[in-house]
């Protein structure tokens, strides 16, 4: 779209800047603490997590409630307080940037939430959601708008949206909307708190459809967060599976979701049900083997 | 029938055009009477006191001792007071004091509440401490006694006491408004206007203000209203502005001559009540109008969308209903729910038919809107009061339940026969009752156990349900436990009391998966035990294939196709159930790394 300034629309291909070199995101014996109230030891809810993730990779992050996945997400995103370890953007260290600095990262470093209901703002209509993070950065309102047109386009949505409200939208089509507000400064990095999980079945796999789509069209990355297996494998390069705030396994996704080494890997893999009755059974049957030979061994170790 | 939603639009909802919102409260405001009453007085009284001059030509302090106590008529259209001064133009210009006082009370109360009540919500840190002590301290101290000391050292001053009183209203706006916002940061939409890199300043007036807003109005024009009242109060006790006319003030008068003309307590009386209680009714109607009122009703309906579908329209229902073989527990035909809606009705479920048996599990599967949880809680009798449901048949082991009948039949079954299983474990649980009681308590309802009974049976069902220590657990209160163990205590209340059917509706939706494993394996082995009939409400295809014998896929309203669960995985013969077992994510190729960029070997280890 001609309206649209090129600093809007950049895409980041494999480029020459020096910074790119390296990966694009990587972070080093995170620690993320929440202090204890009233004198009582403050929690830790990561425990020294490494990883990486390469431009235009999707790293799932895989974990149950608790584990920690979201707060890593949350602290790559400044939205959760570091205490030890290092977290580097593009070969720079972000994990204690001031107000300013860490405001200016919003270019480079977006976020789509799980709950398409609270994520967008029920009072702003849609155009005033999208021009949002755009208007921040001194474009005009004109440009910003016509941004906001090919936005919407990009993530399939009637161009007549945006003068409505979020309430007038499905589930499936908010999610839609947050992740044009992701998009709208063409980040390099996305971190995707559970986007699909509170889609209905078609919803999800057309938004997961279209996350991969833009990914290889503009080489923008994801943390992809999750707890299902299913999904992690469809959509990521690598998988790193994370359980009581630590990495416990990482490798490709054929490998994490096909053959998992950790027992934990094993157990979260044999408790998600398969949509077909027989291979179900056969893995209900292998779960239960797995539990009874870890209660066995458990039995041997305090013996 | 289109089964799949259009191409054209996402998701296949439709979408409406967007009303203007402030307009509509505007509207919504005037439509309700009482709202339309009060601001119509309100906008008199203000109107009157500022038009005093234009109204009446009479000095309102111009007292005339000759014309004392002069009735109603001719030059005084309401007659003097005891000191000969017009009461009508004291009363107009008595309005302007009051009001003038009143909204300085007000503007002071809302102009320090509001922004200290932004900052320390927002920020929090020191700041939150020091003022929100600060507020408490100033809530605590004696309002009436502070304005006495007040006024007895500045002097006789109305405008200073309400000043005063406006400083000591502003910790209630400082608290409602470091509540809201408090609540509102945590907004993931807050969030993330953050990673955009928006300033707090920009994310307050955009994001924050606008939910403050509301409330903060509803509770100036409440403030208007006690500030009438408590500068009336005042003047009355001779603490206002000496010389300047006021209703407080003509009380006062009125009071002196209550035994020779007690009609003129009537107007700075009806003044002062008619004002305060307009103000207090608007304040109550903007609170429905902006928050829906006590009704609510869009709250309640769970899960219900309503299928968009003109009353009336006639099909062949899509199934042919099982055959009966006799030994059904639960047999439903044409089954129906509608919702009441200012044109006709939406229809939730529509001519819904389905058999359990004894010892079956029915899954009925579909997404969001598809009217099954609606089906389960039609099933239960546990639908809302303004659902109409209507069935053919609605037939529980050869006694038929009825369907206008919500009380009776159905209470007895439930609970007894009827086992119910919710999705949320945790807020289907009392908070401010033990386990154990809540366990127990039905148990000696319907079984007629004695406490010490009950208590032996809830401790067995919770070692039934797998939980290891039951005695903690039966003493404990629901916030002390796991969710997957509340999912536990509530499938050991739901067969608590041997039921023949068991009702699950999402049972594991809010569980992680390999909580969600052993929940499925325990309700299947207690089904199994029991020979129960269950229907599983759910819209996942994995936990279908895992636990039901039979399916049932339901599609706005309507059952599409019923199998036994290994035909219906193997062969769907309906286009939905198809595009429904495509979307599963199970069978997909998974992504290829991305091998080019040579960060694969990072520090992983």
């Amino acid at each position: 779209m001609s309206a649209v300034p090129a600093d809007l629309t950049r895409h980041h291909g494999p480029d020459k800047d020096p910074a790119d070199d390296g990966p694009l995101l990587s972070v080093d014996g995170l620690v993320v603490e929440y202090p204890g109230k009233r004198r009582k030891v403050p929690f830790r809810a990561l425990k020294g997590v490494s990883l990486t993730i390469g431009a235009g990779e999707t790293l799932g992050l895989v974990g149950e409630s608790g584990s920690g996945k979201t707060t890593l997400g949350r602290a790559i995103l400044g939205l959760a307080p570091v205490t030890h370890g290092t977290i580097t953007f593009r070969g720079r260290g972000i994990s204690h940037l001031g107000k300013r600095e860490r405001r200016a990262l919003g270019e480079d470093i977006q976020v789509v939430f799980q709950d398409p209901y609270t994520s967008l703002n029920p009072a702003l209509t849609i155009d005033d959601i999208l021009t949002e993070p755009l208007l921040v950065t001194g474009v005009s309102g004109r440009d910003a708008r016509a941004r906001v047109r090919e936005l919407l386009h990009q993530v399939r949505l009637p161009a007549d949206a945006g003068a409505r409200l979020p309430r007038e939208f499905s589930g499936g089509q908010r999610q839609r909307i947050a992740i044009a507000r992701a998009l709208s400064r063409s980040p390099r990095l996305i971190v995707c708190d559970e986007p699909v999980s509170a889609l209905d079945l078609s919803n999800q796999a057309r938004v997961l459809d279209l996350l991969v789509e833009i990914q290889e069209r503009t080489s923008v990355a994801y943390l992809f967060v999750t707890h299902d297996l299913s999904v992690v494998r469809h959509i990521s390069h690598r998988v790193a599976v994370m359980y009581h705030g630590e990495i416990v396994e990482t490798g490709t996704a054929a490998s994490v979701t096909g053959q998992p080494q950790h027992p934990y890997t094993q157990k979260l893999l044999l408790a998600a049900p398969v949509p077909h009755p027989a291979r179900q059974a056969e893995r209900r049957a292998a779960r239960r083997e797995l539990t009874a030979r870890e209660s066995a061994s458990m039995k041997a170790g305090s013996a | 029938m289109t089964l799949l939603p259009e191409p054209g639009t996402l998701g296949g909802e439709p979408v409406i055009a967007a009303p203007a919102s402030r307009q509509r409260l505007l509207r919504r405001l005037l439509k309700d009477p009482v709202a339309a009453v009060s601001l119509a007085i309100l906008g008199l009284v203000v109107l009157a006191s500022a038009a005093a001059p234009l109204l009446t030509a009479h000095d309102p302090a111009g007292s005339n001792v000759a014309h004392a106590l002069a009735p109603a008529g001719g030059a005084h259209p309401l007659g003097t007071d005891g000191v000969g001064r017009d009461v009508l133009a004291r009363l107009l210009y008595g309005g302007r004091t009051s009001l003038l006082g009143t909204a300085l009370a007000t503007a002071v109360a809302v102009l320090l509440g509001v922004p200290l009540g932004l900052v320390a919500g927002y920020f929090r840190g020191w700041f939150d401490g020091v003022a929100s002590w600060s507020a408490n301290l100033v809530m605590s101290v004696p309002a009436i006694i502070l304005l006495l000391v007040v006024l007895g050292s500045v002097g006789q001053n109305t405008y200073v006491a309400m000043a005063v009183f406006g400083l000591l209203m502003a910790p209630g706006v400082f608290r409602l408004v470091r509540g809201l916002v408090n609540a509102v940061r945590e907004e993931l939409y807050v969030d993330a206007a953050r990673v955009s890199g928006l300033s707090d300043g920009r994310i307050i007036r955009r994001h924050i203000l606008r939910v403050v807003q509301a409330p903060v109005i509803i509770q100036a024009v409440q403030i208007l209203g006690i500030g009438i009242l408590i500068q009336s109060g005042l003047e009355f006790l001779g603490l206002g502005s000496s010389g300047k006319a006021s209703w407080g003030a003509m009380l006062n008068d009125a009071f002196g001559n209550i035994y020779t003309k007690p009609v003129l307590l009537l107007w700075p009386g009806l003044a002062i009540g008619l004002t305060v209680a307009a103000s207090g009714l608007l304040g109550n109607a903007l609170t429905d109008a902006l928050f829906g009122g006590a009704a609510g009703r869009s709250r309640k309906r769970r899960s219900a969308k309503p299928v968009k579908r003109s009353v009336g329209e006639d099909r062949p229902t899509s199934l042919p209903l099982p055959r009966l073989s006799g030994d059904e527990l639960l047999v439903v035909e044409d089954l129906k729910v509608t919702y009441p809606k200012d044109d006709g009705e939406t229809i939730v479920v529509d001519r819904v038919g389905l058999t359990v048996r004894r010892g079956e599990v029915l899954g009925l599967v579909g997404e969001s809107g598809s009217g099954k949880s609606q089906t389960a809680f039609a099933v239960l009798g546990l639908l809302p009061a303004e659902a109409r449901t209507t069935a053919r048949r609605l037939v529980f082991d050869g006694t038929e339940l009825g369907t206008s009948d919500r009380g009776r039949t159905r209470q007895a079954l439930r609970g007894r026969r009827i086992g119910y299983v919710p999705q949320e474990p945790m807020s289907n649980l009392d908070p401010s009752f033990r386990i154990g009681s809540q366990l127990a308590e039905p148990m000696r309802r319907h079984l007629g156990l004695s406490r010490s009974e009950a208590k032996e049976k809830a401790l067995a069902l919770l070692e039934r349900v797998g939980i290891a220590d039951p005695a903690r657990v039966y003493t404990s209160y629901p916030h002390q436990i796991s969710g997957g163990m509340a999912q536990r205590v509530l499938i050991a209340a739901a067969v608590s009391c041997d039921p023949d059917l068991l009702v699950a509706d999402e049972p594991t939706t809010a569980l992680d998966v390999t909580v969600q494993a052993e929940v499925l394996d325990l309700m299947r082995s207690l089904q199994q035990e029991r020979r129960m009939g269950m229907i599983l409400v759910t819209h996942d295809f994995g936990v279908v294939a895992d636990i039901c014998d039979r399916v049932a896929v339901m599609q706005n309203g309507r059952i599409v196709e019923a199998a036994p669960a290994r035909d219906l995985f193997a062969a769907p013969t309906h286009p939905y159930t198809r595009m429904l077992l495509d979307s599963t994510l199970e069978d997909s190729e998974p992504r290829r790394p991305l091998g080019t960029t040579g960060t694969e070997q990072g520090a992983d280890a």
